[in-house]
């Protein structure tokens, strides 16, 4: 069997190769989770512009708390939901540099909400990547102010009633309409053609950086299997099927 | 005649100072008695002439954590504000200790609890020297008693900061951030280059290059073997800091039966007490401590030896009085005056808290 497989690992066989921006340190995240693949695709846009000495990341807390470890650029790790402030400084003290937030929902649409808008209104020449998975991963499985109207998590346990919890918060369609976002669009990871769009608008979202437009925006619609409770594939069908219809994958505005 | 001799506010100088220190960014919310340090910098427009950054930031919360992420690139970045506003930053300074991340943060203190008022208090002193936020940290604390202290402690703040990559707080209020006075502004200093802070600052995160590990700012370490290590190497610094940098003043200490012991604006009200009482034949000194976090405690201890008695006076309940009896191990008799609400003590009444607590008793 091994001898078989080595037989098959040969460089004129290779299709694809992983970053030489991703360390090798092994990834914390649960098989299936979205952050392991937005989190190579952040590693390839960075290393194909040629902008790892020039790149600074802004980590969040939630499950991609880590995410320092496994991207190989400089890094600031924020308090929870400070990411765009603490970018915002970073950019505005070395204009020179590509700056980005990586953000997970509870983090940028709940405690955050105010820096997220803030940042975006003012125009900052930042990139925001947004992973909504519709729950707080990292806590264990808490409702978050995405989370879908009827869908259960530890802390609506009946699922989501939005008399008593409120509606879940379209936050990219929100700074869609400040003056001072350029690029905001809503993306998934859950199909190798959606992996491939997924990795052009981060793509972008760093390109636009040089133009000095403005915040570009780019969410990525996850899966949170350990906090939904459901297998990778389930997890993705689910996704698909609930999510997709609400927050509509494609580009909300783009100039 | 200097030039640079100019009659100016508090809040005025330290905007001013900035500037000529060579800070490259300011953050900041408004809030009375402290706002004209921000309306100073906007119509001043550094980023014209030095590059400096000036930024009105959504809020406290955001202010500071811009804070964290300017000092982080190696920068140096200050942010100022009132005791409203600077409990709102609590989260972010621990962050930033937690980091050992250098920068200033200068609170002109008004009265509360609550939105209280905006009149002068140093209600803050157990905030600023106890922690404040959580975790077990420590703000290196300048307490300036004049206009010119306010300008010269920023640069001195910057300094100690980086010096030992911990925030510094100037611990002030509103009434030598109100009050005008003649003021010799600091020398202007260019802002550091990028290669100069890549030379000073090796931790910044100035973007990792092939000849270098990454630079990561975060105070997070969740195996608690080396979160132990990181708060015994805290520890140790501020061993260090309370070794080094202990700053104070003494007036007509030297034959004094009684000490008052006042910082800020209470100390220079507490110079004049110094000297009604010296009128009455009553030989008092003081004891201003400029740092408060590290205290002068030495000083304290040794001219304890020769004191009948301590007064405290702060505009407040009574709170730095508790390390002075902590210090004195009250071998002398520590008493306390002070008032709260933004009502400033006079002169007279802290004569007449001395002589009625110890002389006429
Ligand atoms: C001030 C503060 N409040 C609460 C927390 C606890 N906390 C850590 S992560 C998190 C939510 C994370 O959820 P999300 O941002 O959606 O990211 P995910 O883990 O799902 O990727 C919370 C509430 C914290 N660290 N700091
Ligand atoms: S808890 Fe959810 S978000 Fe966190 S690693 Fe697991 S699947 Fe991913």
């Amino acid at each position: 069997m091994a001898t078989e497989i080595n037989d098959i690992i040969k460089p004129e066989n290779l299709v694809g190769k992983k970053s030489a921006l991703l360390t090798d340190v092994p990834m914390h995240y649960c098989p299936g989770c979205s952050h392991g693949v937005a989190h190579k695709l952040v590693a390839e846009v960075i290393e194909e512009l040629g902008i790892q000495a020039e790149t600074i990341g802004v980590g969040p807390v939630g499950c991609a708390v880590f995410i320092y470890n496994y991207i190989d650029i400089d890094w600031h790790e924020a308090a929870h939901g400070r990411a765009p402030a603490v970018a915002t400084a970073v950019k505005r003290l070395m204009p020179e540099k590509y700056v980005f937030t990586y953000q997970g929902d509870g983090d940028l649409a709940a405690i955050g909400t105010g820096e997220t808008i803030h940042a975006c209104n003012r125009g900052e020449n930042i990139t925001i990547i947004f992973i909504n998975n519709g729950i707080y991963g990292m806590t264990g499985g808490q409702m978050a102010p995405t989370t879908l109207a009827g869908m259960k998590t530890s802390t609506c346990p009946a699922g989501r009633e939005l008399k008593n919890f409120g509606h879940p918060l379209k936050m990219t369609e929100l700074v869609a309409q400040l003056e001072g976002t350029c690029y905001v669009t809503r993306q998934s990871v859950h199909t190798p053609i959606a992996v491939k769009k997924a990795r052009k608008a981060i793509l972008k979202g760093f390109k636009n950086q040089k133009m000095e437009k403005g915040v570009s925006f780019i969410e990525i619609v996850s899966t949170c299997n350990s906090g939904w409770k459901m297998s990778p594939v389930e997890a993705n069908r689910w996704m698909q099927e609930n999510m997709f219809p609400f927050y509509p994958l494609g580009d909300l505005k783009d100039i | 005649m200097n030039n640079d001799v100019k009659l100016m506010k508090g809040n005025e100088a330290i905007a001013h100072a900035a500037i000529r220190c060579g800070c490259d960014g300011y953050f900041g919310y408004p809030i009375t008695p402290q706002s004209e340090i921000m309306e100073t910098l906007m119509v001043e427009e550094p980023w014209k002439t030095t590059g400096m950054v000036v930024l009105q930031a959504e809020s406290e919360v955001a202010s500071i954590n811009m804070l964290y992420g300017g000092a982080g690139c190696g920068k140096k970045v200050m942010t100022s504000s009132s005791s409203p506003g600077v409990s709102l930053m609590q989260e972010g300074i621990s962050y930033i200790a937690g980091a050992e991340l250098p920068c200033v943060i200068v609170n002109v203190m008004r009265g509360g609890p609550g939105l209280g008022t905006i009149q002068p208090s140093q209600a803050d002193y157990f905030q600023t020297v106890k922690g404040g936020g959580h975790g077990d940290y420590k703000l290196i604390t300048l307490a300036p008693a004049s206009v010119q202290e306010m300008a010269d402690f920023v640069d001195i703040g910057f300094e100690i900061a980086f010096k030992y990559r911990n925030p510094v707080m100037i611990l002030s209020d509103g009434v030598i951030g109100q009050m005008m006075e003649k003021v010799v502004l600091p020398p202007f200093k260019p802002r550091w280059s990028n290669e100069h802070i890549l030379n000073i600052n090796p931790w910044a995160t100035t973007g990792k290059t092939v000849n270098r590990k990454q630079n990561i700012i975060t105070s997070l370490e969740l195996q608690s073997e080396l979160m132990e290590q990181n708060n015994l190497r805290f520890q140790e610094k501020y061993r260090q800091v309370e070794e080094k940098e202990v700053r104070y003043e003494t007036i007509r200490c030297e034959d004094a039966d009684y000490l008052i012991v006042a910082f800020g604006s209470c100390a220079r009200i507490s110079e004049k007490a110094v000297e009604i009482a010296r009128e009455h034949g009553i030989k008092a000194g003081l004891l201003r401590p400029i740092t408060l976090f590290p205290y002068p405690s030495k000083v304290l201890q040794q001219l304890t030896k020769q004191l009948k008695g301590i007064l405290v006076v702060e505009m407040n309940a009574g709170q730095m009085v508790e390390d002075v009896r902590l210090f004195t191990r009250e071998v002398v008799p520590v008493e306390f005056f002070g008032r709260m609400g933004g009502i400033i003590p006079s002169p007279e009444e802290v004569f007449h808290a001395l002589e009625n607590k110890f002389v006429n008793k």
